[in-house]
């Protein structure tokens, strides 16, 4: 893939993450604070499918974005090409890993195995 | 009998009165089959108001220590060889009058981002290296470079130039390279001065090559490794700005200029 595609796309979940962060945030709003973080409520957030939704989106914006930040601090920290491929594969298989767990963990609070 | 003096108005003129300075010179010599460890020779050196760093360091090299490894060639800010750290800062030292450092030390190292030949003298080839690699002329209709044919040479309005003219001053000092963050860290790093030259011949309404110029620097160590810390345009002697170059250029990339 072209720097320049990877880069639009970096930019791109950057600001995708904002805006949606933000709504994340003004989410907290709607309740206290502190009961915003009881249990039952967090849990309550992952049952709320538009709002889980919301946090998935959240989670694979973040994860590009992050991993391929993490790419290029890793390739202006050393040159070569075998280190290269190493960074770029290694962060692919990174990202994947995250958004696989953070996936799942979304996936089974909202279907109610979590209790 | 009238006395003879000066006249009115020279007479007038303020003279200024030299002074010394401490002038640290690093050196070192890489090839030195020693180590050829890095240190410092130290000068007193008379100046006045229009002693050149340059002067001060041939000064030395005429009369104290005929050693002194510096590279010069125009004395007038033309050449681009005369390049070093001043007081910490990458500046021309013939471009650098000592007054205006307004320190009673001067110290001169060779550019960082760049390796050491000896001395003040540092290797330019990453830098020529960078600088071919990115086409420096117009592309004909045909692909080549060389001298302009009928069309190439056509004439191109005021507007046309305005786009342009100022990264054309480039002297290849190296000045922004060696004030670049991301030189200091990446090795394979393209580099301001190349990447201003590859907007100067991008946005010249005579080029033929800009998609292929555009994909030469649209690489993992190409134009997206610019941080815009701006310190390349903040000591380039020549005003061209090669920052803006490379925003313009990202702007070429990303579809927002055509
Ligand atoms: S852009 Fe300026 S500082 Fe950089 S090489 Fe050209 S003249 Fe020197
Ligand atoms: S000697 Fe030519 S630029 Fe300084």
């Amino acid at each position: 893939m072209r720097e320049s595609t990877i880069m639009r796309i970096h930019y791109g979940t950057a600001l995708g993450a904002v805006a949606l962060v933000a709504v994340h945030v003004l989410f907290r709003f709607t309740q206290d604070f502190s009961d915003s973080l009881q249990y039952e409520s967090v849990i309550a957030n992952y049952q709320f499918l538009p709002y889980a939704g919301l946090l998935e989106i959240i989670l694979v914006l973040l994860s590009i974005h992050g991993f391929n930040g993490l790419r290029v601090v890793l390739l202006e920290l050393r040159q070569g090409r075998a280190y290269e491929k190493a960074v770029s594969y290694g962060c692919l298989a990174a990202m994947f890993a995250v958004i696989a767990y953070g996936s799942r963990t979304i996936i089974m609070a909202s279907a109610g195995t979590v209790s | 009998m009238a006395r003879r003096g000066l006249a009115a108005e020279a007479a007038g003129t303020a003279v200024s009165p030299s002074r010394t300075v401490t002038l640290r010179i690093s050196r070192e010599n890489p090839a030195d089959a020693r180590g050829g460890e890095r240190g410092f020779s130290v000068h007193k050196v008379p100046v006045e108001k229009w002693t050149t760093v340059l002067d001060a360091i041939l000064d030395v090299k005429k009369h104290i220590d005929h050693s002194v490894a510096v590279r010069y060639s125009c004395r007038q800010a033309t050449c681009g060889s005369c390049g070093m750290l001043i007081n910490g800062r990458p500046r021309l030292a013939c471009f650098t009058k000592i007054d205006e450092l307004g320190a009673d030390t001067v110290t001169v190292e060779p550019m960082k981002n760049f390796p050491v030949v000896r001395d003040l003298v540092v290797g330019f080839e990453r830098l020529f290296e960078a600088h071919r690699g990115v086409k420096p002329y117009v592309v004909g209709a045909g692909g080549s470079g060389g001298p302009p044919g009928a069309a190439e040479a056509a004439p191109q309005t005021p507007e046309e130039l305005e786009r342009f003219v100022q990264f054309s001053a480039c002297i290849k000092c190296g000045l922004c390279n060696s004030a670049c963050p991301t030189m200091a860290t990446d090795s394979s790093f393209v580099g301001p001065q190349a990447l201003a030259q590859a907007y100067r011949y991008v946005a010249d309404s005579r080029d033929k090559g800009r998609e292929e110029r555009l994909k030469i620097i649209d690489e993992s160590h190409g134009i997206w490794r610019c941080h815009f810390a701006g310190s390349c345009s903040q000591v380039c002697p020549k005003g061209v700005d090669p920052a803006m170059g490379i925003q313009l250029l990202r702007g070429y990339l990303l579809g927002f200029r055509k």
